[in-house]
């Protein structure tokens, strides 16, 4: 790899104070993403700040009728809380569906969302749940964070410090996966709450993460598999095509995990 | 150049590194333990995986610098002198290799297996617990025994040790 400076701070002011001074810096979170991209020269900042010396970003609580889940909190430990398999069990079923082992313990939640890869799992997780993403400045709702492909409403210098999801409603994932990568091929995600519905679907937009507003009107009428038996799948000319699926089998693949998601979501 | 100290393999080390520097480097080129594998670099295949602070990871895609002050153990810090960890002795008896090149990983996740999911693993578990190991020659069906019969042996050991 080329050669780049690093810096560990202990705390999250440590880690605020060095993304304003140091020069051409990225942040380090479990590096699954960014330490391959360095590798292959896709991303070359001169310094990168790793987040992993900083315990204040790491831990899952229940704050009133949410979770609070640190940036630096990992795809395993999301995937093994007591707390998340309780409150939501939809959550910990997609973090324990990422990657492989490996790639879990080291993985974060914070990296995934700020990195947005279009086929990536927890950003139509958290834009189904309805979640708020919080940074060093501000609080962002998902439905304002994910603005297209590797893009987020993230700044420069912002650090995402932690998430809250919203528990008390319904949601599942379902996710067919490229068997190779273990990314999405498609995945959708379904979150109810009260009377409003997202569908979120993920791995098969040209432009990241979207949801599926015909879907979303028809369970939210009646909140059931059936409901989605006469919607037209996403046209195949809005999807991705790609060695590993064509769009046309894409969206036929929408409808399915759609399926899937809403039955998963209406068990027990 | 920055310096690093970690604990690897029960041992007190430390190194001036760079920024740069992988832990699968640290290990293999300033430590000589040359047992931590690069199949591919590219945080695919397995081959390099070491437990950092108790859990499995890939040591190719984690800086050096990283693990300041962790916990580190590879497949050399396994055996008890020339007595071989069960898992180590359940893929020799089962045949779990043939190239051998996977298997310092594949005994690494192996036994974080058995650390988080216990001593009684089903082949359906062991085979999607492996996702993230990659082996060019055995077709895995031998792998899958051996870890079984490993897991099963670390738990009669720590039976007989109580
Ligand atoms: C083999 C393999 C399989 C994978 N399979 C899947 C899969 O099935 N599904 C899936 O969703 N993902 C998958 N991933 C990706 C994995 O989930 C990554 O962990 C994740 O995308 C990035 O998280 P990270 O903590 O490693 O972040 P890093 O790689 O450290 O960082 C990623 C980006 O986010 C930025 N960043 C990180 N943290 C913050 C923060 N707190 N604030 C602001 N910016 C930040 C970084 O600067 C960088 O640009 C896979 C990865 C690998 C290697
Ligand atoms: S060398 Fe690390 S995963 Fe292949
Ligand atoms: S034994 Fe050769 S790669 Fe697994």
């Amino acid at each position: 790899m080329y050669a780049f400076d690093f810096h560990r701070p202990a705390t999250l002011r440590q880690a605020n104070s060095l993304i304003g001074k140091v020069e051409d810096a990225k942040i380090l979170a479990g590096g699954q993403t960014l330490l391959p991209t360095m590798k292959q020269r896709l991303a070359s900042p001169a310094a990168v700040i790793d987040l992993s010396g900083v315990p204040e970003l790491v831990g899952i609580e229940q704050k009133g009728r949410n979770l609070v889940i640190g940036a630096m909190t990992s795809h395993a430990e999301v995937a093994s809380s007591a707390l998340v398999r309780e409150l939501l069990p939809g959550l910990a079923a997609l973090a324990g569906g990422i990657g492989d082992p490996h790639v879990r313990h080291k993985g974060t939640i914070g990296g995934s969302i700020a990195n947005n890869d279009p086929a990536a799992d927890y950003p139509a997780g958290l834009l189904a749940l309805g979640a708020t993403i919080v940074t060093n400045r501000r609080k962002i709702p998902a439905g304002e964070f994910f603005t297209g492909m590797f893009s987020t409403a993230l700044d420069e210098g912002e650090i995402i410090t932690k998430v809250i999801v919203p528990t008390g409603g319904k949601f599942a994932y379902a996710k067919f996966r490229n068997p190779a990568s273990r990314y999405a091929m498609v995945g959708v995600a379904v979150g109810k709450k009260g009377s409003s519905v997202v569908v979120a679907v993920t791995g098969a937009g040209s432009d990241g993460v979207f949801r599926w507003a015909e879907a979303e009107a028809a369970l939210g009428k009646r909140f059931n598999a059936k409901s989605l038996e006469g919607v037209t799948n996403p046209p195949a000319k809005d999807l991705n095509s790609d060695i590993h699926a064509s769009a046309e089998y894409r969206s036929h693949l929408i409808g399915v995990m759609a399926r899937r998601a809403v039955t998963a979501a209406t068990a027990k | 150049m920055p310096k690093v100290s970690m604990t690897v393999n029960g041992k007190r080390v430390s190194a001036d590194v760079e920024g740069r520097t992988l832990l699968v480097q640290f290990l293999r080129e300033h430590q000589r333990l040359t047992g931590t594998h690069v199949g591919c670099d590219t945080s695919q295949c397995g081959a390099c995986v070491v437990h950092v602070d108790g859990r499995a990871i890939k040591a190719c895609t984690t800086l050096a610098l990283s693990c300041e002050g962790a916990n580190v153990t590879t497949i050399e810090g396994l055996a008890n002198g020339t007595e071989l960890h069960p898992m180590q002795a359940a893929f020799r008896t089962h045949h779990g290799l043939q190239c051998g090149f996977c298997t310092p990983g594949m005994i690494m996740a192996a036994i974080d297996m058995v650390n988080r999911l216990g001593y009684d693993l089903s082949e359906e578990t062991i085979r999607h617990e492996l996702e993230g190991n990659i082996c060019r020659c055995t077709g895995y069906h031998n792998i899958v025994k051996a870890i079984q019969a490993g897991a099963a042996a670390m738990g009669g050991m720590k039976v007989a040790a109580e």
